[in-house]
């Protein structure tokens, strides 16, 4: 790990003021834009820097989420850099565009922060939003902290960008939570972030006229596997680009970034794995049951997609119970989305922890270190070899 | 979770609650604190009923939840004291909700701290009261109806979270841009009356 000597000031911003500021710094080519709650702070800022001619970015105000990600699609596909934000309805507006530019392998970051979907209606954080998107080839980082959604734009637009993956990627950061919060938080200087994210280079121009090339193409039954092969494959390779640009980012700031992270995870016994800003709370119980001696840790994956299963599966394999939170249900699904995927990486271990899955936080419902304490409480009596009342449910209020 | 000293805002929208949460983040920042500051919104229309956060601590922040038991609260808008807020938002109970017996309140009223220390029904000789009539502040400082930035003031001399001075600098430095130097000085006005005019028992 590389130690940065911390002379950089810190300054407090909210969370949409720091992604804001973030696209600012990376300056992007175009940004389509359709504000809605909780990301409008995101746009409205931006567009500030726009009219303030502090950026060289085209700002297309579009007519819908629907639209702005078909620009973004036709810009990226110009072979020009992209950026956009959104929430919630905005998102579920744009899901048939998202499949369009991961398909067509199109590079862009979109910061998405967290919100329920209506019905019935509420504009507070849950992650149904990006997680009815998980399918969609978007490369997927949760965040959780200002700092975090910060820094990963960055690292988002190199991931998305590299030659290995053409991917789109969404940041994500919870809603109202993050987005409206001001914390502190260490800013790069500009030239660190033109030097970081370097010049976007496209491998296949739609403008370039001397190597002319076909996009969006019809695919019959023959080729249309192979496509979706190859796509998969290059969302697979995410994964060590993450894990690359990460250590990168790390020499730079002495921030250090991964696929997940681990807390007190050293000969935990019981493990909470959860994402974004429930899992800083998650660290205070943490903290609370090791003073007591109690061997309680958290994993809190920060790529989704690729999910890295094999090697939270390798984190998790000493621990002797699991409670996955997750906040948003797959409605009668066997758990949560984040719960199906640690429990089928944990499948194959020969002796691996007794995992539950418990949803939370529905709708913007606070997650406090009780009830962290109170799954803890659970999984100790789990690990004791006490009986699992339920594997999944809801989080009891 | 010792270490943290909590804040909570009680106020309604339109009266700078959000704001003034912000800017006592901003400020305990500048001294070297790690800090929080984050609104919570219900419905959103003027006059609705506001609540805003604070943390600040020596060690670095962790939580991300609600503040349920604070140290300080300030009742930007006595009209709230009392009332039982339906709708549904879990945390929307009375203004003395959680807070601890060595709690500070800090409410915006002509009236004396005794006086408030009654309406609020609180007993404990361990509880402090302070009052400060910020509005009437605000209307002569900036000519309307603001009362924020004399409730900073005010905090700044009941409590020791944040100084009067830093208050003023980082105001002065991060708002410049935003507001005309009429406004701000107005506010920077407010501030000082609100420090110099607070009352305790």
């Amino acid at each position: 790990m590389a130690t940065v000597p911390s002379t950089k000031v810190q300054v407090g911003l909210t969370g949409n003021s720091a992604v804001a500021l973030a696209m600012k710094q990376i300056d992007p080519d175009v940004c389509p834009a359709y504000p809605i709650t909780p990301s409008t702070g995101v746009m409205e800022e931006f567009s500030s820097y726009v009219a303030d001619g502090k950026v060289t970015t085209e700002l297309i105000t579009a007519e819908s989420e629907h639209s702005a990600m078909s620009a973004c699609i036709g810009a990226s596909a110009a072979g020009v850099r992209v950026m956009t934000a959104t929430s919630s309805q905005g998102l579920a507006l744009m899901h048939e565009m998202l499949y369009i530019a991961s398909g067509l392998r199109l590079p862009m970051v979109m910061a998405v922060v967290n919100r329920a979907l209506s019905a019935p209606i509420n504009i507070h954080c849950d992650h149904s939003d990006s997680m009815a998107s998980r399918d969609a080839g978007w490369i997927q980082i949760y965040s959780e902290t200002v700092q975090e959604a910060y820094d990963n734009l960055f690292q988002a637009v190199r991931i998305s960008e590299h030659s290995k993956v053409l991917t789109p990627a969404m940041v994500c950061l919870d809603g109202f939570i993050t987005s409206h919060a001001v914390e502190g938080l260490t800013l790069l200087d500009d030239s660190e972030v033109k030097q970081f994210i370097g010049e976007f280079k496209p491998p296949h121009p739609l403008l370039d006229v001397e190597k002319p090339v076909t996009l969006g193409a019809m695919t019959l039954p023959d080729t249309y596997i192979e496509f979706k092969h190859d796509q998969s494959l290059a969302i697979a390779r995410a994964k060590d680009v993450v894990a690359e640009v990460g250590e990168e980012f790390d020499r730079l700031t002495g921030r250090v970034y991964g696929l997940f992270e681990e807390y007190m995870l050293d000969g935990a016994d019981v493990v909470i794995v959860v994402m974004s800003s429930a899992a800083g709370t998650t660290k205070v119980a943490v903290d609370e049951l090791r003073k007591k001696g109690k061997r309680a840790g958290l994993l809190r994956p920060r790529l989704f997609r690729p999910f890295p299963y094999k090697e939270i599966a390798e984190a998790l394999k000493g621990a002797k119970a699991v409670c996955v939170l997750d906040r948003v249900d797959s409605m009668s699904g066997f758990g949560g989305p984040l719960f199906n995927e640690v429990r089928s990486a944990l499948y194959d271990l020969e002796k691996g922890p007794r995992t539950i899955g418990r949803i939370f936080g529905l709708g913007g419902r606070d997650y406090k270190v009780e009830d962290a304490l109170g799954v803890f409480e659970e999984l100790f009596k789990i690990a004791d070899g006490g009986k699992v009342e339920s594997v999944v449910e809801y989080l009891a209020y | 979770m010792e270490g943290y000293t909590e804040v909570r805002w009680h106020g309604r929208a339109q009266q700078g609650v959000v704001t003034a949460a912000k800017v006592l983040g901003e400020t305990a920042l500048r001294e070297g604190k790690h800090v929080q500051a984050f609104p919570e919104f219900g419905p959103e229309r003027m006059g609705a009923p506001v609540k805003a956060f604070n943390r600040v601590s020596d060690e670095p922040i962790k939580l991300h939840c609600q503040v349920t038991s604070p140290r300080i609260v300030l009742i930007v808008d006595p009209t709230l004291i009392g009332m039982t807020l339906a709708g549904g938002i879990e945390t929307s109970g009375g203004v003395t909700d959680g807070a601890p017996e060595e709690a500070v309140f800090i409410v915006n009223t002509p009236k004396s701290p005794a006086e408030m220390r009654g309406e609020l029904d609180l007993k404990s000789p361990a509880t402090k009261v302070f009052t400060v009539d910020a509005s009437h502040i605000s209307m002569e400082t900036i000519g309307r109806h603001m009362p924020n930035t004399p409730m900073l003031g005010a905090l700044a001399k009941a409590t020791s979270i944040v100084k009067l001075e830093a208050l003023v600098a980082n105001f002065r430095e991060n708002y410049s841009k935003k507001f005309s130097e009429k406004v701000i000085e107005g506010n920077v006005e407010g501030m000082k009356r609100g420090f110099n005019e607070v009352n305790a028992e």
